[in-house]
């Protein structure tokens, strides 16, 4: 029998020369007359591991990494095959501390199956979950998303029952799924992982999302940053289709779903749902003004269900082992996990799914092993570049959307971005209104005319030209974005930038108050 | 040389979409992805399809970065630019592209900034043409770019 060689096809091991291993892995095992079966799985999520390879023993899948493509004679020599000793053998990969200390549920599959075989899906419970919402009612299955507490993954928390349910209780025969693939954050990378490593649970929890609402038709909006991701969705959209797990007649059940991959264009607004619908449409990507709420006039003035990746990969598993199972992890009103990502100066980078509640000194420190600089850590960027930074003061606080509220923070998408000490964060602020002046959509103008004002006001500040009176313009300017803008993307720019300025004043050359000498405090 | 009024891969791209819904995003991307670019000869032939004005077209197209209206060089380079990616030298790794590129000739190759690849774990990331770099030292920027010019 041959023996089985996983080496990933995730974006983040091709990255790092993971076909390369792949190939010399194949000419090795031909050249020794071995007969070996490779699989290309999703990442395990060990971003610092990659290229990962694994091996199946008697014992259990055998962990080696990093893996460069010099090390592969070696390996063989080393009969890793079996799971022989090597500098780079981590031993069996269930074992290891970063992956067996997690809460995999959305990503129980990621890393382990071959991400396009659906006989690896239906052999690792996949599919459960849609053949438990073929047979209950519409409204049962929007009630079993609504008791487990799960809450839009894409950023802005909501509910995700209480949407579906909206749209399920909106008229018309015409209605649509679309799935928020956009990803824009920087330190995000879960709904890549998700798309590239297990596909066919997007694809489950879209289609039982469309036998919730009654919608026939989906969408899933990629970015166009991930071409990898969408050839695997495309792949196993075909392979569902053929299975009858999509098309006219589900499973026999006379019901229809389909699904789309559509790709972005490079334009960070069109992660806000109402510029994604326009972009879909086939327009700029300019946010809609709200009322109507997508749920009620969407996609082609349709009644719409939006949501992100992780949201709609999360209700299988809701719907296979129920609502209270799910809800039993998490705290207050945060229930069940994320998947946090773990990424920028740190050393054992990653994706971390747990139960809300744990703390991002336990993420940075516990899993993560401290900066990848080996310098301290200074500031720490939560929920991608409309997040605020937080201090040290702040690392303890538990995880969750209304404890992080109370700090003036938020968790987004689970993004976490470390800073060293070498970090500048005057010029980090500065790069958040920078970022906001390119992407604005332009449609209000605190968002456009704000943040174009506010590289100005960061650039005197920097140069230190009139500093104290340029900081109290800098404070007026955010206040009229948060309170002014139309969405999110004006609205919140204020976020890293007033907490970078709060949090290390004197990185804006601001002197700390300091009641020994008096200094004095703008 | 005068621009044809009709190409004949964008009339086989625009019959390939017909009838789809919100049909512009896809068939922009089927003409970048044949031609390297949108020239203003599929711009018209675009809008006539559509049935929308050149500007209309012509809007979508400026709006979206993945987007480009020349055409393009040999070989793209693109590094993030953003937060994770700055917490691991992408701005040192920048001014380091950016002179080392200053000896290549010209149109052989363009050098962009990128918001996320979404290997933010992996920082610095690049991307060279379609192959995706990440954990990218100076010294690994000029391995892979003498690469990319033996046409590896
Ligand atoms: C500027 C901006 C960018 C956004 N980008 C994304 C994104 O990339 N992915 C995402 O899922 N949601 C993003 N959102 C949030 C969406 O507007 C929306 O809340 C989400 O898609 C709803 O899905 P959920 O309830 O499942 O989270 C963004 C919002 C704003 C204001
Ligand atoms: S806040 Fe900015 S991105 Fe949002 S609608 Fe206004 S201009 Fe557009
Ligand atoms: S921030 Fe550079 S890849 Fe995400």
């Amino acid at each position: 029998m041959s023996i089985t060689v996983f080496v990933p096809r995730d974006s983040a091991a091709l990255a790092m020369n993971a076909n390369a291993v792949a190939r010399d892995i194949l000419a090795e095992a031909q050249r020794r007359n071995i007969k070996i079966k490779l699989v290309r799985n999703g990442s395990r999520g060990m971003m610092w591991l990659e290229p990962l390879i694994e091996v199946q023993t008697a014992q259990g899948r055998v962990a080696y990494g990093p893996v460069e493509s010099g090390d592969v004679r070696a390996l063989f020599d080393a009969d890793f095959l079996h799971g022989g000793k090597h500098k780079l053998n981590l031993g069996l990969t269930g074992e290891i501390p970063y992956l067996k200390k997690q809460e995999r549920l959305t990503f129980a599959r990621v890393g382990i199956t071959d991400p396009v075989s659906l006989e690896d899906y239906l052999a690792h419970n996949g599919y459960r979950g849609l053949r438990k919402a073929l047979t209950l009612q519409p409204a049962a299955i929007v009630q079993q998303v609504t008791e487990s507490g799960l809450r839009g993954r894409g950023g802005a928390a909501f509910p995700t029952g209480i949407k579906w349910n909206t749209v399920l209780n909106a008229a018309g025969p015409q209605k649509y799924i679309v799935c928020n693939a956009d990803e824009g954050d920087s330190g995000t990378f879960s709904d890549r992982m998700m798309m590239e490593g297990d596909p066919f649970v997007l694809i489950e929890g879209m289609t039982i999302a469309g036998l919730a609402v009654g919608a026939a038709q989906g969408y899933i909006y990629v970015r166009s940053e991930y071409p990898h991701a969408i050839s695997v969705l495309n792949e196993a959209i075909a392979v569902a289709q053929q299975a009858d797990y999509l098309g006219a007649n589900i499973l026999g059940s006379e019901k229809t779903f389909t699904l789309e991959v559509r790709k972005a264009a490079g334009a960070y607004v069109c992660g806000e749902e109402t510029a994604l619908l326009e972009s879909l449409e086939g327009k700029r990507g300019i946010v809609r003004a709200k009322p109507p709420l997508p749920a009620l006039s969407g996609l082609f003035g349709k009644p719409t269900v939006i949501n992100n990746v992780i949201s709609l990969a999360t209700v299988p598993i809701i719907l296979d082992k129920g609502a209270a199972f799910y809800k039993d992890y998490g705290m207050g009103r945060s229930r069940g996990t994320l998947p946090f990502q773990l990424a920028g100066n740190i050393k054992h980078g990653g994706l971390i799914e747990k139960a809300f509640g744990v703390t991002l000194r336990e993420l940075m420190y516990e899993f993560g092993g401290g900066s990848a600089s080996g310098r301290a850590i200074k500031a720490v960027q939560v929920g991608g570049p409309l997040g605020a930074y937080l201090p040290e003061s702040q690392w303890d606080t538990p995880m969750d959307y209304e404890a992080y509220a109370a700090l003036w923070a938020v968790l987004g998408h689970g993004g976490i971005v470390v800073h060293d000490d070498t970090a500048d964060l005057s010029k980090l602020a500065r790069y958040a209104m920078k970022f906001c002046a390119v992407e604005s959509c332009g449609k209000c103008t605190p968002c456009r005319i704000g943040a174009t004002r506010g590289v100005e006001v960061m650039d005197k500040i920097i140069a230190d030209q009139d500093r104290h009176a340029q900081i109290g313009l800098l404070r007026d300017l955010c206040d009229t974005m948060l309170n002014g803008s139309m969405c999110a993307m004006g609205g919140m720019t204020p976020y890293p930038v007033l907490s970078a300025l709060n949090h290390f004043p004197q990185d804006f050359g601001i002197v700390k108050k300091d009641p020994s000498t008096g200094g004095h405090h703008v | 040389m005068m621009s044809p009024s009709h190409s004949e891969p964008v009339t086989s791209i625009l019959a390939a979409h017909r009838g789809q819904p919100g049909a512009l995003l896809p068939i922009l991307h089927a003409v970048q992805d044949a031609l390297g670019y949108v020239p203003d000869y599929a711009v018209a032939q675009i809008a006539n399809t559509l049935n929308l004005s050149r500007a209309e077209v012509h809007g979508v197209v400026t709006f979206y970065h993945h987007f480009r209206i020349t055409p393009p060089a040999s070989h793209t380079i693109q590094i993030c630019c953003a937060e994770a990616c700055q917490s691991m030298g992408a701005e040192r790794l920048t001014r380091h592209a950016e002179k080392s590129l200053a000896q290549v000739s010209e149109g052989e190759c363009e050098l962009h900034p990128v918001y996320c690849l979404g290997l933010c774990a992996n920082s610095p990331a690049m991307m060279i043409d379609d192959q995706l770099h990440a954990r990218v030292t100076p010294e690994k920027f000029d391995r892979l770019i003498k690469k990319m010019g033996d046409g590896k």
